[in-house]
């Protein structure tokens, strides 16, 4: 919303400064958004008198000039401009100015050899419009010496400010003033309140084609002004517009706006000449179209309500006019239109059609119910001022709402809800300045509510425009108390677990990314996703259309676009958010990382101390691993399968399961057919691990950890190399060896996996060392061999294979 | 000069020659080993007669042990000659890099950390941590936080939609996190302090928008809370997150459907160097919005706003991440560029305390 210092003055009566009102705006909840205060650059520009302007003697389109600038004796300014002729009156600006059209300092030159001390200036360089043909003429009385900007009205400062959607009172320069006067930075002027009385009655009769409590059009007036003369609004009100970014077009349109910006009041006018019998106010007929004053075509549908004659459509109710029927210099006889319409169908219609307009954004917002027939007088008044013409009665159809509502509003409400005692004479005057009316003395009052407050409904609106008035900064601040204890644990199991993970594989080499919560279809549909309901409706680009079911496609894209950068060895992981459905219960959280080429946890690339291998299946298994230990998993009971989604390559990936069903995490190696599809570059290997499938720890877990069994008696590691087929698991030799002896046998591991020279082909051998530990004596040789022997066969029963010679 | 003295004088010239203590350990077999010169030397003593053997015992013995210790500090000399050779052969280019540790290279996003912050902050001011879905019903999103249908303020949040149902229901992508506010007062009675981080949607994307953010949500809810606890509350949080001592503070009123009175919070700062320094100088900062929770809000959770009152506010954690560690473009935080992650990311193990300083 824009106004400037002199339309504001308008209406409020003060000798605050600029920097005072704007301030003030802020602090009151206007937000000043901008302030374009031209005058400041216009400051060294004076209007001057051209003494005589003679032909410069060595440029034939050169004018050498000597300006009364009214201050000592003229100075000589050499000039270009076709239009610089003796005794005209000019805008004269002195060296060291800085001419804001140009970007120029200006400093005494020399133009083929005649000295210059200063310029006449054009519009264009004062950046005042884009003319630029000649320089600027001033009328013979502007007088020499004065400056230039406050002599053309120029000094009035643009006031931008954002206005809140609850605030349509203060999309009028009149409400803005009230609020302003209301917090005592001056006093509101009522400005013209005419009451016009017709002379004739309207002929245009108005039918609003609702059924019995339909809201659409509570309310519209109209009259007829005849005999008007259209031409050119005048100056002050041309230059207000103009000043808030609107195109002065005649004085019929141009009152309308005026009335939009200065009181928030959308007003219509037609030519009467062109508007064909009485106006009907309907909803529209489907495919009705209608050419509107911003030169485009709309159809409309049949929820929407215009404004039609005997013919056809002539305005789209509370947005926007018909070219057809607006007002030019020829228009003679004027109807004006002041309605009211139901803010959700001006919304919703204005939507629909894509169209934004001054009468929408206040219709949407509501305008002041009890202002229709007293702006249509403001506006018939200033028509008959400016234009002439005879006024008819007013035609009313429907009944403009009365706002009743009165709360009961008591004082001590104040300080309930904001802390700040404020006493209830203050308050009292506030609501007062601000057009409520307070009464009865108690401790409880009634407030009512004025017309063009729709915002207001109850108490608390009530305390907000008390301590807004008052100042927010007269609040004070306030402790809260605190609980009389430690805090006691914050993070849910959950949240605990998030940060758990984010920590462990960032610990684990591990670049955090954050990235979308959509993924192109594509994407989706590769990874278990792509279902319907998680399509969104309207998204913003088409590479983001469908919430996620995994991060990773969006972890593996951005592994690309950082190798494109020449960035090809990382590790990227995200613990976020993945959907697998749009209930509540169906978004999960995913732990999941990728490595790409070399990144290892024991780190990337050639290195003279060993360079790295490329990453693997097992790589992705180990950080699966670490997360899953790191938020407590129980990561000794878990299973490996093989029971990995489609998008891991069949033979190197896994899942860790807890029983038969509850996987917890899945890793391995990418699909290459996925890695096709998403347009990326392996080797890549990726893990991602559910964290609410983790059960959750028992509560009530007594603190103390198990007391440390220790033997005295040193370990015995024995190795065995085993040849098996190639299929079978590593883990079923190990499961085989630990349950050879139980009590003994404490831990077995692989060291070796050969396969070559001396293997058969399709077989392999697995080395491992078993670790047994003695409980109460030092084991003799033979009960070693006795615990071999029973390994050995253990493992050849599991497992078909032989001990190797 | 005697034998002996001649002996002496061989084995003396000998173990000094000695090159190494295999040459040193001949030696002394042959000097003082079984049939050593002087062992043998020895054996003759038995043959003598007391007399003899009176003089010649004392210069025997005298001569074994002048030998004896001659071989030994040899032996050290070697020893010291062989370990200044082994520690010269060993010598490494200590110059030569080493591989940077996993926790070196790993690092947490500036969402997480400043997440991380933030519980650190709130909790000891008491709240608690509450989450809530991304995808919403319009019920919990607008209706039930007071956005009446149709109102402009809806518009204004420029919301992702998931498709219609048959029933003509379509869930959105939460724009605020004001949804768990809902959901929290529906399941908790009062008092209620918590705090909500989490993911928001909005489609609008520029160099300060993107269609996904992150949002922190606050809510006190009892029988006394009241604008000036919300004050302390926000000045307290911003001098602890900003770590300055004093932060010039400026609330001005606003609106939002949800809360009323409503109220933006700015904080001063100073443009005039490179960067933006916080907390003073004579520029202002819009930090976050806030207000008193609407009485129909507090209706539409079965609360008596007549008994119960409290505030709410919410602010955008990557701005003030960007606020307080410098990122200058949102859109960065989601591109997933490593040297962005790298320099603009925190170490694993640095997590953030109070009593260790947040970012310390």
């Amino acid at each position: 919303m824009k106004f400037t210092l002199s339309w504001l003055k308008e209406f409020l009566d003060t000798d605050a400064r600029l920097d005072e009102i704007v301030e003030q705006l802020t602090m009151i909840g206007l937000e000043v958004e901008e302030v374009d205060d031209r005058a400041k650059a216009l400051v060294p520009f004076t209007i001057a008198h051209v003494v005589s302007a003679e032909k410069h003697p060595d440029a034939d389109r050169l004018k050498v000039c000597m300006v009364d600038t009214g201050s000592g004796d003229p100075v000589q300014v050499v000039c270009g401009a076709p239009n610089a002729h003796t005794g005209m009156k000019g805008v004269f600006a002195p060296p060291g100015t800085h001419i804001p059209g140009t970007g120029v300092d200006l400093k005494i030159g020399t133009i083929r050899g005649v000295e210059s001390r200063g310029m006449l200036c054009s519009e264009r360089e004062m950046m005042l419009s884009d003319a630029h043909e000649g320089i600027i003429e001033l009328p013979e009385d502007a007088p020499v010496g004065q400056p230039y900007a406050a002599w053309a009205g120029l000094d009035d400062a643009v006031i931008d400010i954002a206005i809140t959607p609850n605030r349509p009172d203060c999309l009028g320069v009149h409400g803005v003033a009230r609020d302003l006067s209301a917090s005592g930075i001056g006093n509101l002027k009522e400005g013209r309140r005419p009451i016009v009385k017709g002379s004739f009655p309207c002929p245009v009769k108005v039918n609003l084609a609702f059924p019995e409590g339909d809201p659409l059009c509570p309310a519209f007036a109209l009259r007829l002004i005849r005999g008007v003369k259209n031409g050119p609004s005048p100056d002050w009100m041309q230059r207000w517009l103009t000043a808030i970014g609107l195109r002065p077009i005649n004085a019929l349109v141009d009152i309308t706006n005026y009335m939009t910006y200065a009181y928030g009041r959308p007003l219509h006018v037609f030519d009467a000449a062109k508007v064909d019998g009485d106006l009907t106010v309907r909803r529209a007929n489907p495919g009705e179209t209608l050419l509107a004053l911003d030169g485009r075509t709309y159809e409309f549908d049949g929820t929407m309500c215009v404004i039609a004659d005997a013919q056809s459509v002539e305005s789209i109710a509370g947005v926007m006019g018909g070219e057809e029927t607006g007002c030019t210099e020829e228009t003679v006889d004027v109807l004006v239109e002041s309605a009211l319409w139901e803010p959700f169908n001006v919304a919703q219609t204005g939507r629909k059609l894509g169209l934004q307009s001054d009468a929408r954004f206040r219709f949407e917002r509501g305008v002041d119910p009890a202002f229709m027939l007293p702006g249509l007088d403001i506006a018939t008044q200033l028509i008959l001022d400016i234009c002439g013409g005879a006024p008819s009665e007013v035609e009313l159809a429907g009944v403009a709402p009365d706002n009743d509502l009165i709360i009961d509003f008591p004082f001590a409400e104040v300080k309930r809800l904001s802390g700040l005692d404020v006493p209830p004479a203050e308050a009292k005057a506030i609501l007062t300045r601000l057009g409520f009316w307070v009464s009865g003395t108690g401790s409880i009052v009634k407030v009512a509510v004025p017309s063009w407050r729709p915002d207001v409904e109850g108490k608390a609106d009530i305390v907000e425009e008390v301590i807004r008035i008052v100042g927010l900064d007269r609040i004070p601040v306030t402790p809260m108390p605190r609980a009389g204890h430690i805090a006691p644990r914050i993070l849910t199991t959950g949240q605990k677990r998030t940060r758990q993970a984010k920590r462990a594989l960032a610990a684990r080499g591990m670049v955090e990314a954050v990235t979308y919560s959509f993924v192109p279809k594509p994407h989706a549909d590769l990874f278990g996703g792509g279902k319907p309901e998680l399509a969104l409706a309207n998204p913003i680009a088409s590479d983001l259309s469908d919430m996620r079911p995994s991060l990773i496609p969006g972890l593996a894209a951005a592994a690309q676009r950082n190798a494109d950068r020449g960035f090809a060895d990382l590790a990227l992981f995200e613990v976020g958010q993945v959907y697998e459905g749009d209930g509540p219960n169906d978004q999960k959280t995913a732990a999941t990382g990728l490595r790409r080429l070399t990144a290892k946890a024991s780190g990337a690339g050639r290195h003279w101390a060993g360079t790295a291998a490329t990453v693997d299946a097992f790589d992705a298994k180990a950080d699966a691993l670490a997360v899953l230990a790191a938020i407590g998993a129980p990561v000794d009971s878990l299973q490996v399968s093989r029971a990995a989604p489609g998008w891991f390559h069949p033979g190197r990936s896994g899942a860790l399961t807890l029983g038969p069903k509850n996987v917890l995490a899945v890793f391995g190696e990418l699909h290459p057919k996925v890695l096709e599809a998403l347009d990326v570059e392996g080797p890549l290997v990726a893990f991602e691990v559910i964290l609410e499938n983790v059960p959750e720890p028992k509560a009530g877990r007594a603190t103390a950890k198990p007391p440390l069994a220790v033997s005295d008696l040193m370990p015995v590691r024995r190795d065995f190399a085993f040849i098996v087929e190639e299929g079978v698991e590593a883990l079923a030799i190990l499961r085989a060896a630990k349950g050879a002896d139980k009590a003994l046998v404490t831990d077995a591991g692989v060291f070796d996996v050969y396969r070559g020279k001396g293997i058969d082909d399709g077989k392999k051998s697995v080395a491992i060392e078993v670790t047994l530990q003695p409980r109460e004596k030092t084991l003799t040789e033979a009960e070693i061999e006795s615990v071999a022997a029973k390994i050995v066969d253990k493992v050849s029963k599991a497992t078909g294979g032989t001990l190797r010679a | 000069m005697t034998d002996l003295d001649r002996l002496e004088s061989d084995l003396t010239a000998a173990i000094a020659g000695a090159g190494d203590e295999a040459a040193l350990e001949e030696l002394r077999v042959a000097a003082l080993g079984k049939k050593g010169s002087i062992s043998e030397e020895m054996k003759s003593l038995g043959t003598m007669s007391p007399d003899e053997r009176k003089v010649m015992g004392p210069k025997l013995n005298g001569l074994k042990a002048r030998v004896t210790e001659a071989i030994s500090a040899r032996r050290e000399e070697l020893r010291e000659v062989a370990l200044t050779e082994r520690l010269a052969r060993e010598s490494v280019d200590v110059t030569l890099p080493v591989r940077p540790g996993p926790s070196d290279a790993g690092r947490i996003h500036p969402i997480s950390q400043v997440i991380d912050e933030l519980t650190a902050i709130y909790s000891d001011m008491g709240f608690t941590i509450a989450e809530g879905p991304d995808i919403e019903t319009d019920y919990y999103n607008f209706t039930a936080l007071n956005f009446p249908e149709g109102h402009p303020a809806r518009e204004m949040h420029d919301t992702f939609f998931l498709p219609e149902k048959e029933d003509g229901s379509r869930r959105l992508l939460r724009t605020h996190t004001s949804p768990v506010q809902i959901h929290t007062m529906e399941k908790s009675p009062p008092p209620i302090r918590i705090i909500i981080p989490g993911r928001t949607y909005r489609c609008d994307s520029d160099q300060t928008h993107t269609p996904m953010f992150h949002q922190v949500e606050g809510l006190v809810i009892d029988k006394v809370s009241h604008v000036g606890h919300m004050k302390w509350v926000h000045e307290e949080f911003c001098k602890a997150f900003f770590e300055v001592d004093e932060v010039k503070m400026r609330f001005r009123p606003s609106f939002f459907p949800f809360t009323e009175p409503s109220m933006e919070l700015d904080i001063g700062c100073d443009r005039t160097g490179d960067e933006v320094r916080l907390g003073q100088g004579d520029d202002w900062m819009e930090i976050l919005g806030c207000g008193m929770v609407h009485p129909n809000v507090l209706r539409n959770c079965g609360l008596d706003p007549d008994e119960y009152q409290g505030f709410a506010w919410g602010m955008g954690i990557d701005r003030i991440a960007m606020l307080k560690y410098g990122m200058p473009d949102l859109r960065a935080f989601f591109d997933a560029d490593i040297r962005w992650l790298t320099h603009y990311g925190f170490r694993p193990l640095d997590l953030p305390t109070l009593f260790g300083g947040l970012s310390a």
